[in-house]
């Protein structure tokens, strides 16, 4: 037996609330982050993942406040990111609660930034959250062919984003993050190929997201090199659940709780 | 729960709350001393562990305990502070020697060891009774005590070591009369790490 390959639910949550639809039965409040961590910690759920998509500051202690309150109740990792631009942020979300931090723009725009917080708090509670794709056609390419974006998607930086995990790595950071902004949305299955480029380059962890759409998906992701698959909309919308997911992953020869 | 700035300390004091123990989180030395049970968390680097630890005389308050029989839980960083030395990117920190050993890097494809594992617990384990040998913790750290050294003697009762696998063998977990700890984060182990806090709990008078 070998560590298990973990499957990541992820909520938006905005100003303390989810963000999309929520197709969960049996909840009193579908929209209270709280309530819906603990149901996929009943249904299974390796890991939580909360994207603050809060875009106000002011709204911040919102989200410090759920965290803490989903630290009270649900007792297994949390991993928060999102508008995390300090060390202080990293701090503050430690101290209420979250196990592990991802870092996105901030760190692209000062990588140094990676390498404090993993000196300060440890690399096990670092992550580098990389939204890549495929450089379009007529813009500059990279070795690679992916390259690092930033603001969601929509802004392309140039930055090889295979060199830029490898980077993550040399820095610190105790886990790569790989968000495929091309698959994001399509539900047609994980970038393959990006998995495997990026896992040839790095020796930590690495969670594949973005195109998961059926549970036939997520082992293909594990055999092109992901330890971790993390999923949001279909898994909010309740076309796929947990157990079904896991039962898959098993039957494909891939080890899961 | 002795208190030495560890970043866990909430994590792990809101997981025992919830299975039923009485717990002060406190840097006082003598509140740490007559305490039934201390738990000793830990995550980030040896080093700075064991500089923490030092700091509100953590080594001291865990020997003395031990030399009177009072029970000490390490988990995580707080488990591998017990043993001689921690060996961290090539610089050697010495550890509170409890047990004899090092802790160094583990030898794997993917470090750190991060997601949930099974454990070889031993026949007679008091913490993990009850627990399938298929129930899974939940693991994330780079360093590990690859072998156990303490083989003491009759009449010394023999320790209890539960031995889990990432790339090698390592030591998950030991129950060596009053001293006791995990690699793990039973904290963070959902039922699997209530039901062996309970386990702990159940062992202190």
């Amino acid at each position: 037996m070998a560590v298990a390959v973990r499957v990541i639910p992820c909520l938006d949550v905005d100003a303390g609330r989810v963000v999309k639809g929520v197709n969960f039965t049996d909840l009193r409040d579908a929209g209270d982050p709280v309530e819906l961590a603990a149901a996929y910690d009943a249904e299974g759920a390796d890991e939580l993942t909360f994207l603050d998509v809060t875009a106000s500051s002011s709204n911040r202690e919102t989200t410090y406040d759920v965290v803490r309150r989903t630290a009270e109740q649900v007792f297994i990792p949390l991993t928060v990111g999102g508008g995390v631009r300090e060390v202080s942020d990293v701090d503050t979300l430690l101290r209420a609660g979250a196990d592990k931090v991802s870092l996105n723009t901030a760190a692209v725009a000062r990588p140094e930034l990676l390498s404090e917080c993993s000196q300060r708090f440890g690399a096990q509670c670092v992550v580098l959250s990389v939204d890549a794709r495929r450089v379009p056609a007529g813009s500059e390419p990279t070795p690679s062919g992916f390259e690092v974006t930033t603001h969601g998607g929509r802004r392309g930086t140039g930055i090889d984003a295979v060199a830029w995990a490898a980077r993550g790595q040399q820095l610190g950071v105790g886990e790569i993050l790989l968000n495929s902004m091309d698959a994001d949305g399509t539900k047609a299955g994980f970038d393959l190929e990006l998995i495997s480029l990026v896992r040839k380059e790095i020796s930590i962890p690495l969670i594949a997201s973005g195109g998961a759409g059926d549970v036939s998906h997520f082992a293909p992701a594990v055999d092109a090199g992901a330890d971790a698959v993390l999923a949001a909309s279909v898994f909010h919308f309740g076309q796929l659940r947990i157990g079904e997911v896991k039962d898959a992953m098993r039957a494909a020869g891939v080890e899961v709780r | 729960m002795l208190d030495y700035g560890s970043g866990n300390l909430r994590s792990v004091e809101r997981a025992l709350r919830r299975v039923g123990a009485d717990i002060e989180v406190t840097a006082d030395f003598h509140a740490a001393l007559e305490c039934d049970g201390l738990v000793v968390p830990g995550v980030g680097a040896f080093a700075a562990c064991m500089e923490g630890l030092t700091s509100v005389r953590g080594d001291r308050i865990v020997g003395r305990r031990l030399a009177g029989g009072r029970p000490v839980l390490g988990i995580c960083v707080g488990m591998q502070i017990l043993f001689e030395r921690g060996v961290e990117h090539g610089v050697e920190t010495e550890g509170c020697a409890q047990w004899p050993g090092t802790v160094d890097r583990l030898k794997a494809d993917v470090v750190p060891h991060m997601g949930w594992n099974t454990v070889r617990a031993p026949a007679g384990s008091r913490l993990f009774a009850g627990l399938d040998a298929d129930t899974r913790f939940y693991f994330v750290h780079s360093y590990a005590a690859r072998t156990w050294e303490l083989n003491p003697r009759p009449p010394m009762p023999e320790p209890l070591v539960t031995w889990a696998t990432h790339g090698e063998d390592f030591v998950a977990a030991a129950e060596n009369g009053p001293l006791v700890a995990a690699q793990f984060h039973p904290e963070k182990s959902g039922d699997a790490g209530a039901h062996l806090l309970r386990n702990w709990l159940g062992t202190l008078d």
